[in-house]
């Protein structure tokens, strides 16, 4: 499936539409002593601006984005805008490569209890595949594993670990 | 109607060599200052000394009760052996209330344990017993006299004989594996049961004490697993879609009560063991989880989002409904009951983190127990004196226990990695 890029901005619009609606049942409830959002130490994984621009998804619909992990503000499953051309990227590869399939592991950090924290890390992967389902991503491509609190990328009782542990993972 | 014993797996490639030890040691981190003086001198030997010196097996299982405060070694001015030679007056002026004396005969391989208590004010023997045991059954002859020595006193069962199992974790990112054991409940004499490099989590006891449900990620997802602790023995019990976690056995042993997300958010079904019958409790689109049968098998506690953050709720077996149990702060969860019923310890966060906590369930009344700010997954003995639980220790995971009324704690620190997960086995004899 090919689509022309105001459709596809169209498409990142009903997207985070779709998401605004579905999140509203609640945050993730990690639990923070102090409230602080985590806005700093996930950087190793971000990208700027759209490195796939328009019109590149027959190139790009070939390799799996090299871009495979994003990053979660603390107590909330939103996609961060930063985020978003990650999402669209990997959007734009599944539908490019129907035999292609993923594996969205929603992860945690360590704080609260583990089975709840199991719980929370499967909220994160499915907005996550919500996010892809409204781009046009087929449902048999995408299973959701959450692997809560138990595969931290960072260890560290420290905002900076926490940040890199709340996370979903694309594993291909 | 599906056995679950046509099931049994071989766990070849994951039931590793039993003989893995990881043993954790007892630092005592808060003594209780109402705590009973008891004296456990050295035990006389006959035919030389032991490999275990049962006499501090006993002091140290008394210790950790949080009960008895056991006089040290260096300040006992006899050592008698036997009732008929206790001068009760050295005693009273130690100030010590009780004493255990014993004797033991070490003869081809056999060991015979002969020991007494004392009441020290009351000049009186109260308890006297002999014991055999072979060499590998000196610490478990220990902990029975502990047993005995415990319950005379306190007028509660002892819990001394009992095992904990736990999971233990090396390393980080996609090089961690994972482990489960099953030791004593002193930490000691541990055993591997499990090894993967995928998540194991969540151990729960059958009410017989003769097998682990756990969950495990060897398949690339979780899926509950049912194994036999003596023969290794297993079975995959779920493996449906999403979520398959937090098994807890109901107190018959015949069913499972389990976190499901086949059907979207987690929620709360109970497995009938022996037909894999699945009941769904719940039905919302809030996240429930965590399930925990009350002793008389009538209800079940578990926590859900609902109301925006975690809380316990209760939901009777026969109908009408969940009543939210805890309103203490914006954060309660996994919540177990005490033995007897009437009180739940779970995790609360207050202003000091993340603690263990106990609240009384006719009052509502929530006292937090532990210290440390990152505690989870507390675990109740079946004496209902003691609470296990997980916490950090030096930016490692260790396990850390506390007495139901908070006064006195300790923790079992492991030599390597991360220990978390405890789980208390019931009454095994």
């Amino acid at each position: 499936m090919q689509l022309k890029p105001y459709v596809r901005s169209l498409a990142v619009a009903v997207s985070l539409a779709v998401m605004a609606g579905c999140s509203s049942g609640g945050g993730t409830q990690e639990g923070s002593m102090d409230g602080i959002a985590g806005g700093n130490g996930a950087g190793s994984g971000q990208v700027s601006g759209s490195g796939l621009g328009q019109g590149a998804d027959q190139m790009a619909g070939a390799r799996i984005p090299e871009v495979r992990t994003i990053y979660f503000a603390y107590d909330s499953d939103a996609i961060r805008p930063e985020f978003q051309s990650v999402l669209e990227a990997h959007a734009q590869f599944l539908r490019g490569n129907p035999d292609a399939s993923v594996v969205l592991q929603g992860h945690t950090d360590e704080r609260g209890t583990r089975e709840y924290n199991l719980a929370l890390g499967e909220r994160r992967a499915g907005a996550v595949e919500r996010f892809l389902s409204v781009q046009g991503v087929s449902p048999s491509q995408v299973e959701v594993v959450s692997y809560g609190e138990e595969r931290p990328a960072a260890r560290g009782g420290n905002e900076e670990a926490y940040a890199q542990n709340r996370r979903v993972v694309f594993a291909y | 109607m599906r056995a679950l014993m046509t099931t049994w797996l071989a766990a070849v490639l994951l039931f590793c060599a039993p003989l893995v030890q990881s043993d954790l040691t007892i630092d005592i981190t808060r003594g209780n200052e109402r705590a009973t003086p008891i004296a456990v001198v050295p035990f006389a030997a006959d035919g030389g000394q032991l490999p275990v010196d049962l006499a501090q097996v006993v002091a140290d299982d008394l210790k950790r009760s949080g009960y008895f405060d056991p006089l040290e070694r260096d300040a006992m001015f006899a050592t008698p052996s036997s009732g008929d030679e206790v001068k009760f007056g050295d005693w009273q002026a130690l100030d010590t209330r009780y004493l255990v004396v014993g004797r033991v005969s070490h003869q081809a391989g056999r060991v015979e344990v002969r020991y007494e208590l004392m009441d020290v004010n009351g000049q009186s023997r109260l308890l006297g017993e002999v014991l055999t045991a072979n060499d590998s059954q000196l610490r478990a002859a220990a902990h029975r006299i502990s047993d005995k020595i415990f319950e005379e006193i306190t007028g509660i069962r002892g819990a001394f004989s009992t095992r904990i199992a736990y999971v233990t974790s090396q390393g980080v990112g996609e090089q961690t594996s994972y482990q489960l054991f099953v030791a004593d409940a002193d930490g000691r004499n541990s055993k591997q049961v499990l090894s993967s490099d995928e998540p194991i989590m969540s151990p729960d006891w059958s009410p017989d004490g003769g097998k682990l449900a756990y969950v495990s990620f060897e398949s690339g997802r979780p899926a509950i697993y049912v194994q036999e602790v003596a023969s290794g023995r297993r079975a995959q019990v779920t493996s449906f879609e999403g979520l398959n976690s937090a098994p807890a056995w109901s107190p018959d042993g015949r069913r499972l009560a389990m976190a499901l997300s086949k059907d979207g958010q987690p929620d709360i079904y109970v497995m009938d063991i022996g037909s894999r019958n699945l009941e769904r409790l719940t039905n919302s689109q809030s996240i429930e989880t965590e399930p925990a049968w009350a002793p008389d098998g009538d209800s079940l506690i578990y926590t859900s989002d609902r109301s925006g953050g975690p809380q316990i709720y209760r939901h009777a077996l026969g109908g009408g409904g969940a009543e939210r149990l805890t309103f203490t702060g914006n954060y309660n969860a996994r919540g177990r009951f005490g033995p007897d019923g009437e009180s739940i310890f779970l995790i609360h966060r207050g202003g000091n983190g993340y603690q263990v906590a106990r609240q009384d369930l006719d009052s509502g009344r929530l006292v937090e127990l532990s210290e440390s700010g990152q505690s989870e997954s507390p675990s109740v003995a079946p004496n209902g004196t003691m609470v296990i639980f997980a916490t950090q220790q030096g930016g490692n995971g260790v396990l850390g226990a506390v007495t139901a009324d908070g006064r006195a704690s300790f923790r079992l620190p492991a030599a390597q990695g991360d220990v978390r997960e405890p789980a208390w086995s019931p009454f095994l004899n």
